[in-house]
């Protein structure tokens, strides 16, 4: 069992606030990334749900108990750290056992989970050595092992595929999904990558300046973003947005386009203009088009088709797929021309 | 990286460097174990011979000879214990977060800027002083006879007033190692559900074993040399009790003029220096590798 739920939390370090109130229900079993720009306090919510820091105000609750003034080791959470944070002077034995070890587990269960947890993680070679002998990616797999020894009721992720190359970094994704469909427990994972968030999660948290902007299913996010926010930052791509008389036409502050949802032709459109910079990636190729008034418009088009820079280009918005917005940001009611 | 041609170069400018260097300690032991071969005695200069291996002889036998050997020892321990453990203990205090950091760590390191024969002179007048010391008063305070610490426990008392001199010392060393700890790897243990005590067993202690290692083997350096605080306050005394080897050599060499066997008792220092040296580093050393 491992639901959370954060009621009315905040979060102040000094004068500054860093959340200033968020409610958060998370049920059991989900798989919740935390996604945001840096500084958006992604980090300090996942502090706060450890218990690494106090809450300013709110309450936070595991399994409907209050935990908000329990210190991280009553919480029966664990944590998978950035830098791994593994202990350098132990082998990756002793590193995945310490946590049964400061548990007072007999001896003999003790192997019995680290070697479980070594067969779960592919470890079973490295068990001898120190971590500074093993790679990046051995290393984040010893820090999941010393997590999931615990049988926690949930588990926290801070970034940590951060310091992975890319090519690693898709495997440990889905390494860390597999986990969780096997494991089924609930995690809680922190990016700013909205890749990872898109891929991995049941659902996702948007966080911007403290606030939670959408708290909903990567497709939720994807097809009704709540504002422009969220529309700008879920996708890529990124949403072209386009504001003022082009705007006023759809009866919006400002309309936001996919660069997936633009129809391209080289006789006529909505829009005209000349082609900046082609990127082809074999598959797809993003055109980065100039529109006189609206600037660059990033598009997406098939790779089949090559186009010179320069080349004058016609762009037509998919009306169904124009999501309109208020003068604050928010989302007003899309799909209509 | 370096090629042959800037290797060279390397060498040739600090040839000058390590040439001086090498007379600097060759010079004066080559003419120590050369006069620990003479018979020389400053009361009767005119007398040098040759003396085989009576000088060495002389100065083993000496009734002396083997309590200052313990003495050494016991003083080296003694010191390293207090400065080790209190100063881990201190730094523990010095890493958490107070009011007045800063100054707080200014007076801690502050003893180690007070020269030994000054330090030993506080020591012995204003605090250990039977008569008007503090300690003597804080002893009578509670009805108890004070004690007189050079006549009673002069060992003790040397090793108390360098432990004092030594403590800045350790605790820095091994506050800086303190902080070097990532925060990430506390919380992890935190998280892990270590208590404050295995925190500090499992991972703030060996995470401190190469600043230890580091502390114990300078330190066992210059304590093994220690010598102005045992002048100033005990004179060796009484009798032998807080007699080390180097208080012998200057005794023998110094006040009793004998230069050869003074020499034999520098070339036995020597030589312990060395043993001990190489079992620290067979002991801790190995902390340093890597």
């Amino acid at each position: 069992m491992g639901s959370i739920t954060l009621d009315h939390v905040n979060k102040a370090f000094g004068d500054v606030q860093v959340i200033p109130d968020i409610s958060l229900d998370i049920k059991d079993g989900e798989f919740v990334v935390f996604v945001g720009p840096s500084g958006c306090g992604k980090s300090t919510l996942l502090r706060l749900i450890a218990g690494l820091e106090d809450t300013t105000g709110g309450t936070i609750k595991l399994d409907g108990a209050d935990m908000t003034n329990a210190p991280p080791a009553k919480r029966g959470l664990a944590m998978v750290f950035q830098s791994y944070a593994l202990y350098p002077h132990m082998s990756v034995r002793d590193n995945i056992a310490f946590p049964l070890k400061m548990a007072n587990t007999p001896k003999d269960v003790i192997a019995q989970k680290v070697d479980y947890a070594a067969r779960t993680l592919n470890l079973n070679d490295y068990l001898d050595r120190r971590p500074r002998a093993l790679s990046g990616g051995q290393r984040q797999r010893v820090a999941i092992g010393r997590a999931i020894v615990r049988e926690p009721k949930a588990f926290l992720f801070d970034e940590p595929l951060s310091n992975l190359d890319a090519a690693l970094r898709v495997n440990m994704r889905l390494e860390i999904t597999e986990l969780h469909q096997q494991l089924k427990t609930t995690m809680i994972y922190v990016t700013h990558d909205q890749v990872e968030a898109m891929t991995m999660a049941d659902r996702i948290v948007v966080l911007n300046a403290g606030k939670v902007e959408q708290f909903g299913t990567p497709l939720e996010l994807y097809r009704k973003p709540a504002n422009r926010f969220v529309a700008g930052f879920i996708g890529s791509p990124k949403m072209n947005f386009i504001d003022g008389q082009d705007a006023a036409r759809y009866d919006a502050h400002s309309i936001g386009v996919r660069p997936e949802h633009f129809q391209l032709s080289r006789e006529s459109g909505t829009f005209t203009g000349k082609v900046a910079v082609a990127e082809q990636l074999g598959a797809d190729t993003f055109l980065h088009v100039n529109v006189e008034r609206l600037g660059l418009i990033t598009v997406r088009t098939g790779g089949d088709e090559t186009f010179e820079n320069g080349e004058t280009v016609h762009l037509t918005p998919d009306p169904q797929r124009i999501y309109r917005f208020s003068a604050d940001g928010t989302a007003l009611s899309h799909g209509q021309a | 990286m370096a090629t042959r041609q800037t290797r060279a170069l390397a060498r040739t400018m600090m040839a000058p460097a390590v040439v001086l260097l090498l007379l600097w300690m060759i010079v004066p032991l080559g003419m120590t174990i050369y006069f620990s071969f003479q018979n020389y005695n400053l009361l009767n200069p005119a007398m040098q011979s040759f003396a085989g291996w009576f000088n060495y002889e002389f100065f083993v036998t000496d009734p002396a000879f083997v309590q200052s050997m313990v003495n050494t020892l016991l003083l080296v321990g003694g010191v390293l214990a207090i400065t080790v453990i209190g100063g881990t203990l201190i730094a523990l205090l010095l890493d958490q977060p107070m009011f007045g950091q800063g100054i707080v760590r200014i007076l801690v390191i502050s003893p180690f800027f007070v020269m030994p024969p000054v330090a030993a002179l506080i020591w012995k007048n204003m605090l250990m002083h039977p008569g008007y010391g503090i300690f003597a008063h804080i002893a009578r305070f509670f009805g108890i006879s004070p004690i007189d610490w050079f006549a009673q426990v002069p060992l003790f008392a040397v090793i108390l007033i360098v432990a004092w001199q030594w403590l800045p010392f350790a605790t820095l060393i091994l506050l800086t190692a303190m902080q070097s700890l990532s925060e990430e790897q506390l919380e992890a243990s935190e998280m892990d559900g270590a208590n404050a005590f295995n925190r500090f067993f499992y991972i703030i202690l060996p995470h401190l074993a190469r600043a230890i290692t580091v502390v114990v083997l300078i330190q066992t350096i210059f304590l093994l040399a220690i010598f102005a605080e045992i002048l100033v306050t005990t004179n060796g005394g009484p009798g032998y009790n807080s007699t080390n080897l180097t208080f012998l050599v200057y005794r023998t060499a110094l006040l009793n003029y004998d230069i050869g066997g003074g020499s034999a008792g520098g070339v036995i220092a020597v030589i312990l220096a060395n043993i001990v040296a190489i079992f620290l580093m067979r002991a801790v050393g190995k902390n340093l590798d890597t």
